[in-house]
């Protein structure tokens, strides 16, 4: 087998320890940390700082640093570590982190699930962890054989020389007691087994027979459970309560005023949840009681009338313009989005004097366990926080201010004993934290060619980042707020003069990052108007694109790939259209082409062919999953979804006024994969941007009218 | 009192009845494969069998369930051996999985109604069962594969 050096430093830097079951832990030591232990014992002594634990009974257990919420990372990271390790997949399992520095997301300091980051940032980790154990077990073989480690090479768990065998299970202790590598040779892609195989996913089995813990699941002996009134109105605050109806129900223990609201504990939550809504509570509404997303919109618009912050400024858009042969201009909506998770939020509790647990589905563990700490009023290592499955995150539960960590530990403190609040439907609908809405005014114009020579974007919507603890971080400087602009600012496309503008707005509705995050609106309008530019040149949409990226390799592999699968030039039934989209967003290259009829105003996509350009990948199986996943989760929010507000209160509740796409709905759905020895990607993000634009344009394709705001409305097309 | 069965065991519980069965089955039983994601009968996490149909147990009163036998996806098998299991397993159809038991109850009440469905009949008996992740090319998929298991002799 042939091995690289990986130019990582191993010195100071790989430790190793005996864990409590007398197998083999490895992992990472950073300087100035102590020793470390294993991931599974005691609270006491809890300091873990390992990816992997061999057992003498041979399990492998990985420990994973990301949150497993759908997209894979139980078997994407296991697979990297298990595949320099030699291991026997079926002995390999996956075990969650706890919250330690140690674990921290290698580019964001934290650790985090976001960002479609999970597998580039934990590929040389994790391979890593694998390639630096693998050598420590035949290591520990060679001395039991007396040979010299070269000659001993490794197979699916076992350590192999001539004929004789011994299994990393036997060799775990001893390989305990050696000194670890101070360098670790990394595979060659060549030799890889698991790496860029379709391998099926861990933890399937305890997702098909009720198994599988997810937050709202956990149980505590002695707990009791909890439903919160919140203000109805952000920013709302309780002026006063009137529990007499509420107090003497069913299981109802104690009601008690709560910074976040009223919190309601009983024996259940059902109990909670009926003696909550009986609940009179008196709000001073403060200043957003007239608050109407109607009016917000119009402001938005008038506000794209004016020069923006400049965020890219390439030639002289004006001149341009000016001397265009055509000219178009767009102005493009798109609403507040709800992450609308599957599990509804919820968070369990156990405060303690002097300690804290806490068990919830977190994608944002360093931050929530702060802001557990500060909350109970403790340092943060005297909170535990157990990261369960999660259903579904989407952004939602890496929430800047941990607002539903928080308001549990304030309940827990009220409760007294261990509590679980859960959040109903129609309480997550209307928590906030919505991907903000937009309003994007796109100009541009074509020579006599039919060449684009002039782009202006402004854009006008709320930052995400303004005024979190991470706003200084994230934003390094800017006037404006990346995540705003995103997938506008750097616009693919050869046109000579571009000019990107911002309009940060101020409203009072709590925003947050949502399954890609600007891309999710910025891909929407920026491909439905290069689509528009095309039709203005009087070029197919395909071509029109082709010509404009001929120096961007990889969005035309995509673009073309997804073109050629979809058969482009094939003629479709009347009444049909197609349409096409590519965008790159997270590391990685999408493009989609739907296919679409309207009939009596009703859009149904037929199917949609998706070409993803990930770079190296890890596991194909989830590849496709994730796009295709992704292209629904875009399809969903194009074809149905928005939340509005009028007197300042949300109007849509549950899953019949904010619909998620169903089976019936869903269109014929293809993935390709576009095979490339490039920087991995990421993947759970990059599928959802061209959903909305190329069902659009195959709307135009199939109608010769635009769609310009979303959700979809054919009465709105023009 | 309310007298039931669930999964084969006796259940006899001095519960509201009009607490939906949802909330029995996994606060009361603590069989918490069955899940809740709406409240209103419009997901169909929570779906369980009462005496083999498929019923929304977010909405159904406990009530409904006096006399008879439920079944929630902790009794669909004791060891995932049903062809449905089977299938999703060959399919990997779960992402998050929240919405799973949900999906494979409703699935199993179609394959004995209709042990070969067509595409339209999968359509229609599983249109009430929301999968946020976008499984659904995998369920149908799945619910397929589960079919030809079961024709070939899989128990059911």
């Amino acid at each position: 087998m042939s091995r690289h050096a990986s130019g990582i430093q191993r010195r100071d830097f790989l430790k190793v320890s005996v864990a409590a079951s007398g197998g083999l832990l490895i992992g990472f030591q950073f300087p100035g940390l102590s020793s470390l232990v294993s991931a599974q014992t005691t609270p006491a002594t809890f300091m873990p700082n390992a990816f992997v634990r061999i057992g003498t009974d041979e399990r492998v257990t990985v420990i994973v640093n990301h949150s497993e919420m759908g997209q894979g990372v139980y078997t994407s990271l296991p697979m990297l570590l298990a595949d320099e390790l030699d291991a026997d997949w079926s002995k390999v399992g996956y075990e969650p982190a706890p919250v330690d520095p140690k674990y921290n997301h290698p580019a964001f300091g934290m650790q985090i699930t976001g960002g479609s980051s999970s597998v580039w940032s934990g590929l040389d980790q994790f391979r890593q962890a694998g390639a630096a154990a693998r050598a420590m077990l035949v290591a520990a073989a060679a001395q039991q054989w007396n040979v010299d480690a070269s000659t001993c090479r490794t197979e699916s768990g076992a350590v192999l020389h001539g004929n004789r065998k011994l299994t990393y299970g036997h060799l775990a202790a001893a390989a305990a007691k050696l000194p670890p590598p101070e360098h670790v040779q990394l595979k060659d892609a060549k030799d890889f087994k698991l790496i860029g195989k379709p391998i099926k996913r861990l933890d399937t089995s305890v997702k098909l027979n009720g198994k599988a813990e997810f937050g709202i699941d956990v149980k505590l002996p002695g707990m009791l459970n909890a439903v919160v009134a919140r203000p109805p109105i952000f920013g709302a605050k309780m002026k006063s309560f009137d529990d007499s109806g509420a107090r003497s129900m069913p299981g109802v223990r104690k009601i008690a005023a709560i910074p976040a609201g009223v919190a309601v504990i009983a024996d259940t939550f059902w109990q909670a949840k009926v003696a909550r809504d009986a609940l009179r509570v008196d709000w001073d509404e403060g200043s957003m009681h007239d608050f109407d997303t109607g009016k917000m919109m119009a402001d938005f618009r008038e506000r794209a009338k004016t020069p923006g912050t400049s965020v890219r400024k390439d030639g002289d858009f004006e001149s341009a313009l000016a001397s265009s042969a055509k000219k178009i201009s767009a102005l493009y909506e798109v609403p507040y989005l709800s992450h609308l998770m599957m599990e509804p939020l919820n968070c369990t509790v156990d405060l303690k004097a002097g300690s804290c647990e806490v068990w919830t589905g977190s994608q944002f563990q360093t931050v929530d366990r702060a802001n557990a700490a500060k909350t109970a009023g403790l340092p943060p290592e005297k909170v535990q926080l157990h990261t369960t499955f999660l259903g579904g995150g989407f952004g939602r539960r890496a929430n800047p201010q941990s607002d539903f960590v928080v308001e549990a530990v304030q309940v827990a403190k009220a409760a007294g004993v261990p509590v679980k609040v859960i959040w109903t439907r129609e309480d997550d609908m209307a928590g906030g934290w919505y991907r903000p809405a937009f309003v994007h005014a796109i100009e541009g114009g074509v020579d006599a060619s039919g060449d684009a020579v002039g782009w202006r974007s402004r854009l006008v919507g709320q930052s995400i980042m303004a005024g979190t603890p991470f706003a200084a971080m994230m934003l390094k400087g800017k006037a404006y707020d990346p995540a705003s602009v995103e997938g506008v600012d750097d616009l693919p496309y050869s046109i000579p003069n571009v000019t990107v503008e911002s309009h940060q707005a101020e409203v009072g509705v709590p925003v947050q990052w949502l399954r890609s995050v600007g891309h999710s609106h910025t891909g929407f309008a920026v491909e439905c108007f290069v689509d528009e530019l095309a039709a203005l040149a009087g070029k197919d949409p395909y071509r029109f694109r082709q010509a404009l990226l001929q120096k961007q390799p990889r969005h035309l592999g995509v673009l073309d790939l997804a073109a050629q699968k979809a058969g482009w030039d094939k003629p479709l039934p009347k009444g049909m259209g197609r349409g096409i989209a590519v965008h790159f967003a997270f590391g990685s290259y999408s493009a989609h082409v739907a296919e679409v009829s309207v009939k009596d105003d009703k859009v149904r996509v037929h199917r949609m062919v998706c070409a993803i350009d990930c770079g190296q990948y890890v596991n194909p199986g989830i590849i496709q999953a994730q796009t295709e996943s992704g292209a629904i989760f875009g399809a969903s929010a194009a074809l149905y979804q928005e939340l509005t507000f009028e007197n300042g209160r949300l109007q849509q509740t549950n899953f019949h006024t904010f619909p998620v796409m169903r089976i019936n709905e869903c269109p014929e759905i293809e993935t390709h994969i576009v095979e490339s020895k490039e920087k991995a990607g990421g993947i759970g993000e990059p599928g959802v941007p061209c959903a909305a634009p190329a069902i659009a344009n195959a709307i135009f394709a199939a109608t010769g009218k635009r769609v310009r705001r979303l959700p979809i409305r054919m009465t709105e097309a023009v | 009192m309310i007298d039931f069965s669930v999964n084969g065991k006796r259940i006899d519980l001095d519960v509201d009845p009009s607490t939906p069965l949802l909330w029995v089955i996994r606060e009361q039983l603590g069989l918490t494969g069955t899940k809740y994601g709406c409240g209103m009968a419009q997901c169909g996490a929570c779906t369980v069998h009462i005496n083999g149909e498929a019923v929304r147990s977010c909405v159904a009163p406990v009530s409904r369930a006096s006399g008879k036998s439920v079944t929630t996806i902790e009794g669909l098998s004791p060891d995932l051996s049903n062809p449905l299991q089977r299938a999703w397993l060959e399919e990997d159809v779960p992402q998050c999985g929240y919405c799973q038991s949900g999906q494979l109850m409703s699935a199993a009440v179609l394959l004995r109604a209709k042990p070969q469905p067509t595409d339209d009949e999968i359509d229609e008996a599983m249109t009430g069962n929301i999968c946020r992740c976008g499984t659904y090319s995998r369920i149908r998929r799945a619910i397929h594969r589960a079919a030809e298991m079961a024709a070939k002799g899989g128990a059911q």
